[in-house]
C-alpha cells in the first residue's frame, strides 16, 4: 500500500442534525439501505411472493371444494381466501418489520446504527415504512393471482379494504416493536420466541372462523385484540353484505393502545439494554 | 470555539470529561470511579488487560451503555442524557462492528453519509476513498473484502463526517503488520490534519507507543496510571511499554518496579 496521503481533500458539508428535515433525511437513508439489500438478492424478492402465493392457492382450492358442499358459511364468496389474504397482510407486515430489524443484528451493524445520529424513533419509522413497501411487493401480485385463479377480487371489500389493511398493519407494528425490543434486551438467543409472537394471534383473532366458535370465556380475550374486529368485519361484508362501524372504532382504539404500548416496550427494552450492557454483546 | 458557561469564560470545552464514572453489572464493577479528561487535538490510549474496563468506558462515551454513577461529557454535553447533540461531531471504529455484508462499499458509505447529514456526500466519499485507498473497492460487496480491506472501509465510515472526536476499539486487531502500520499512519495523519482528538482502546503496545500522547492504564476498572508513554516507561524503570503493561496487569506498582530495577531482578 502507498503511504497515507494528507487529509486535505474534500471536507464534508454537514447539515444541521436536528429538526424534521434532518429526521426525514436519516429515515430516507435507512430506507435506501433496505432497498439496496432487497435489490442485492433476487431470491429475497421471490421469497416475498412465494409463501403468500402458496397459502392463497391452498386455501383457495379448499374454498372451492367446500363451496360444492351444503355449508352456507363456506359457500360465502371467498371468505377463506379473504381471511388468508388479510392474515398475510398482518403476518407479512410484521415479518417485514421484524426481519429487517433482526438483520441489523445478524450483520453486526446495530452498534454502528446506535452510535450514529439516527434516533430510535427514526429507526422505528423507517421499519414501519419499509414493512408497507415490502408488503406491497409481496401482496399485490398475490391478490391479482387470487382474482385470476379463483375469481376472488380483494377490491370487492371496497373502501373497507383500505381500513382493514391499515388496522392489520398497525397491529403488525405493535408486535414488531415488542419483538425487536425483546431481541435488543435478550440478544439472538430470544430469536425463536420473537419470531413466533405473531402466531399467538392466529387462534385468538378468529382468522378462519367466527367469534362464536370460541368458548365463551375466550371471547373477551379475542375482542380485546384489534384483528378480531377486522376478520369479523370481513366476514360480515362477504357473507351478509353489511359492516358494523363499531367494529372499526374498536379496532382503531385498540390499535392506538397497542401501538403506544409497543413503542413504550421497545424504548423500555432499549433503555434496559443500555443499562445492562447487552448492546455490546448482541449475540447468543 | 465553544465556551464553558460561568466563571471559566475563556476555557475551551474539552472533548471528553469523566467525573466519578462508574459502571456496575450486578455485583461486578466494570468501571470504578474514573476521573479523567482529554484535551482537544491529543491522542490518548486506554490500556489494560481483558476486563479492565476499556470497552465499557468507550461504550459509555458512545451512549451504548448508561453509567451507574458519575458523569461523562463529550464537548460539554452529558452523553448519557443527550448524545444526539454531539453525535455528528464524533465517530467510532472497531473491527468487532461490521457494515452490512451484501451492500457494496459505496452503498454502505452513502447510507452513513445520510445519517451524518453530509450534503456533499458523493464528493466527500470519493475524497475519503482516495485517502484510504479504497477507490477500487467501492463497487464490491462489503462481505467479499479481506480483513484489511474491511478495516479500511470501517475507517472510511468513521472518517466520513471528519469527526472532531474519533473513538477506536482495537483498530488494528487481526491485521498483518504492514496493514496495521498503514492504519496507524493514517490515523496519525488524520489527527494532525484535522486537529482531531483520538481515544484508542488497545492491547497493542507498538500502536500505543507510536500513536498516543498519553496513556491511561486501567486495572479492574480503575485508573492505575495516567502518563505519557515515555514517562511511564521511565517511572517503572523498564525499556518498553509492554514491560510496564505486564507490571501493571500483574499488580506491581511503580515502587515495586523501581526496587526490582535497582536489584536487577526481572
Amino acid at each position: 500500500m502507498n503511504r497515507p496521503s494528507g487529509f486535505d481533500g474534500v471536507r464534508p458539508v454537514l447539515l444541521p442534525p436536528a429538526g424534521a428535515q434532518a429526521s426525514l433525511r436519516r429515515i430516507g437513508a435507512l430506507l435506501r439501505r433496505y432497498i439496496y439489500l432487497l435489490r442485492s438478492s433476487s431470491v429475497r424478492v421471490v421469497e416475498l411472493i412465494y409463501w403468500p402465493f402458496l397459502q392463497m392457492l391452498t386455501w383457495g382450492f379448499l374454498q372451492k371444494f367446500l363451496a360444492t358442499t351444503n355449508n352456507p358459511y363456506m359457500q360465502g364468496a371467498g371468505v377463506l381466501i379473504g381471511a388468508v389474504l388479510l392474515w398475510d397482510i398482518l403476518f407479512r407486515s410484521n415479518l417485514g418489520f421484524f426481519t429487517t430489524f433482526i438483520e441489523e443484528m445478524w450483520s453486526r451493524n446495530l452498534g454502528n446504527l446506535l452510535i450514529s445520529p439516527l434516533r430510535p424513533a427514526e429507526l422505528v419509522a423507517a421499519l414501519c415504512l419499509w414493512s408497507i413497501m415490502r408488503l406491497s411487493i409481496g401482496m399485490i401480485p398475490v391478490a391479482a393471482a387470487a382474482f385470476f385463479v379463483f375469481g376472488f377480487n380483494l377490491l370487492d371489500l371496497g373502501l373497507w379494504l383500505a381500513v382493514f389493511f391499515s388496522m392489520l398493519v398497525l397491529t403488525s407494528w405493535s408486535l414488531g416493536l415488542i419483538a425487536a425490543g425483546v431481541m435488543l434486551r435478550y440478544g439472538l438467543g430470544a430469536e425463536e420466541l420473537a419470531w413466533s409472537l405473531a402466531f399467538l394471534l392466529l387462534p385468538l383473532t378468529c382468522v378462519y372462523y367466527p367469534l362464536a366458535a370460541l368458548p365463551g370465556w375466550l371471547q373477551p380475550v379475542a375482542l380485546a385484540l384489534p384483528p378480531t374486529h377486522v376478520f369479523e368485519g370481513m366476514r360480515a361484508i362477504l357473507l351478509e353484505h353489511r359492516f358494523d362501524a363499531s367494529d372499526l372504532w374498536w379496532a382503531l382504539g385498540l390499535n392506538a393502545v397497542y401501538l403506544a404500548a409497543g413503542y413504550g416496550v421497545f424504548r423500555w427494552f432499549l433503555s434496559s439494554a443500555r443499562e445492562n450492557g447487552s448492546l455490546l454483546q448482541l449475540g447468543e | 470555539m465553544a465556551q464553558v458557561e460561568g466563571g471559566a469564560a475563556n476555557a475551551p470545552v474539552l472533548p471528553i470529561v469523566a467525573r466519578g464514572l462508574t459502571k456496575r453489572f450486578g455485583a461486578v464493577t466494570a468501571v470504578d470511579n474514573l476521573d479523567f479528561s482529554v484535551e482537544a487535538g491529543t491522542t490518548v490510549a486506554l490500556l489494560g488487560g481483558n476486563g479492565a474496563g476499556k470497552t465499557t468506558t468507550i461504550a459509555m462515551l458512545l451512549g451504548l451503555i448508561r453509567p451507574s454513577a458519575g458523569e461523562i461529557e463529550v464537548f460539554g454535553t452529558d452523553v448519557a442524557r443527550n448524545r444526539f447533540a454531539v453525535a455528528q461531531r464524533m465517530n467510532f471504529q472497531s473491527p468487532y462492528v461490521d457494515l452490512p455484508q451484501r451492500l457494496t462499499v459505496r452503498q454502505n458509505l452513502m447510507v452513513y453519509a445520510g445519517f451524518y447529514g453530509i450534503a456533499n456526500a458523493r464528493e466527500r466519499l470519493a475524497g475519503v476513498a482516495a485517502q484510504l485507498q479504497i477507490d477500487t473497492l467501492l463497487d464490491r460487496p462489503t462481505g467479499k473484502l479481506s480483513a484489511g480491506q474491511k478495516t479500511r472501509v470501517g475507517l472510511a465510515k468513521a472518517l466520513l463526517n471528519a469527526p472532531e472526536l474519533l473513538l477506536l476499539d482495537e483498530p488494528t486487531a487481526s491485521l498483518d503488520p504492514d496493514t496495521a502500520d498503514w492504519v496507524r499512519q493514517t490515523l496519525k495523519t488524520y489527527a494532525a490534519a484535522r486537529g482531531a482528538t483520538l481515544l484508542i482502546a488497545s492491547h497493542n503496545m507498538t500502536e500505543v507507543e507510536r500513536l498516543a500522547d498519553r496513556v491511561i492504564l486501567l486495572r479492574a476498572g480503575r485508573i492505575v496510571e495516567d502518563e505519557t508513554p515515555r514517562a511511564l516507561i521511565a517511572s517503572y524503570g523498564r525499556e518498553t511499554l509492554e514491560d510496564v503493561f505486564l507490571d501493571v496487569v500483574r499488580g506491581r506498582s511503580v515502587h515495586d518496579s523501581a526496587e526490582r530495577a535497582e536489584g536487577g531482578r526481572p
